[in-house]
């Protein structure tokens, strides 16, 4: 059923690595009419905001305005930006929810793009079905055009059981039905829609049935989170990236018996923390993916 | 109706001394399979590690403590809810051996990633 493709190349002195994603026959823009033009946009996820915990990151306080600066240092600056979700860390206490996520919103506020999409993961929805995220963030699930790439935002974490539900995935086979089979589309969501690992939770409870819907679509490409870590995977002609975390790398899917968090590197700080820079391309196949990683 | 129950109670009197009572009492033994008991509570099972036998079927009486948790064993195919005040019965049947996660799937707060338990299923003798 899956996949791997990794078409890594170093970029010198960046540090950073890009992988080219997409069909070998899809040019992601060229088959489009009319013709996406060349853009750029950077995915952050999973910050985290309000976590606390100085052996995973001591740096907890400030590794989100780091990243604000980072992506602020871009040169060129990205169209716009998209948060694939946990924008906060979970608390039981309403209140607190909220004032993590004003807090995040007022951080992310220095960024200088100001076209800024966000996304949410289930430690800032899944206790109270979103009712916070929607008074700061708006609607949960969404579409949006950009320079003729369609993306549509998906959730899977305000139901608590992960699940996208009837009612969404009606709303998504309607939308994608609005666009030709080559027309170039990005989904964005916060868990895995396919069985990453099933056995740590890594899923969509109905997520093979947006899967499926997905299937036809050949400039089709999920962008997503939740797992705080890099992961590339192909259901059928779908591929699928995983982004890094800004808050603490998790171990790669069933390589520890527990998905214990890996501990701060005192030697190495931010190690496997970072974002990524997509490039929608006109002229030539696929998405285009940067790697930045999170310095100190 | 009467004739009918004299003759069951002396048949029964006659037959149970030379085994069949016996029988009975062996295939009574074997039916019913072993229940075991998991509570549910932010953020554990208990038991949080249980062994089972490959090839041997066991109910699973799920009792939550607290509030709505998951109860997912992807190796084995069962998934359920557990609901404060009513105890969910499951039954499964490892058909292999080795170390198999349960989690809970029903996100339920900080320490959700952490709720988990193992079955350590031992191979058939």
């Amino acid at each position: 059923m899956a996949l791997y493709r990794r078409e890594f190349l170093k970029l010198a002195g960046l540090g950073s690595v890009f992988l080219v994603t997409g069909l070998g026959t899809s040019a992601f823009a060229a088959q489009t009419k009319p013709r996406a033009k060349a853009f750029t946009f950077v995915q952050l996820s999973d910050a985290h905001w309000g976590f606390t915990g100085p052996a995973l990151n001591p740096e907890a306080a400030t590794t989100l305005k780091r990243a604000v600066d980072a992506v602020n240092a871009l040169k060129p600056q990205p169209d716009f930006i998209v948060f694939t979700g946990d924008l906060t860390h979970t608390t039981e206490d309403p209140q607190e929810r909220r004032r993590r996520l004003r807090e995040f919103k007022e951080i992310v506020s220095a960024l200088k793009v100001k076209d800024v999409r966000f996304l949410p993961g289930e430690h800032d929805a899944s206790l109270d079905y979103g009712e916070a995220y929607k008074e700061f963030f708006g609607q949960t699930y969404y579409t949006f055009e950009h320079k003729g790439v369609h993306f549509i935002a998906l959730d899977n974490v305000s139901d608590p059981a992960a699940s996208l539900g009837d009612k969404q995935l009606k709303w998504f086979e309607g939308e994608l039905k609005e666009y030709a089979k080559d027309a170039p589309i990005v989904v964005l969501t916060h868990r895995p829609l396919f069985d990453l690992y099933p056995q740590w939770d890594w899923a969509t409870r109905d997520g093979a049935r947006a899967i499926e819907l997905m299937a036809p679509y050949t400039n089709l490409t999920v962008l997503y989170g939740h797992i705080h870590q890099e992961n590339h995977f192909l259901t059928g002609q779908t591929p699928h990236h995983a982004a890094k975390s800004l808050i603490f790398p998790l171990p790669a899917p069933g390589s520890t018996p527990k998905r214990t968090p890996i501990p701060w590197d005192p030697a190495e700080p931010f190690k496997g923390l970072g974002f990524r820079g997509v490039d929608s391309l006109a002229a030539a196949k696929g998405l285009k993916l940067t790697e930045y990683p999170l310095k100190a | 109706m009467k004739t009918n129950l004299l003759a069951l109670t002396m048949f029964l009197a006659l037959a149970l001394p030379f085994g069949l009572y016996a029988e009975a009492a062996t295939a009574l033994a074997a039916d019913p399979i072993q229940t075991i008991r998991i509570t549910a509570k932010k953020f554990e099972y208990s038991p949080s590690e249980i062994e089972l036998k490959q090839g041997e079927p066991v109910l699973l009486e799920l009792i939550s403590l607290d509030r709505l948790h998951g109860f997912n064993c992807p190796e084995l195919r069962v998934r359920a809810d557990i609901t404060p005040g009513t105890p969910t019965t499951i039954r499964v049947e490892p058909k292999k051996a080795g170390r198999l996660i349960f989690h809970c799937d029903i996100y339920c707060g900080d320490g959700h990633e952490e709720m988990e338990g193992a079955f350590i299923v031992k191979g058939g003798q």
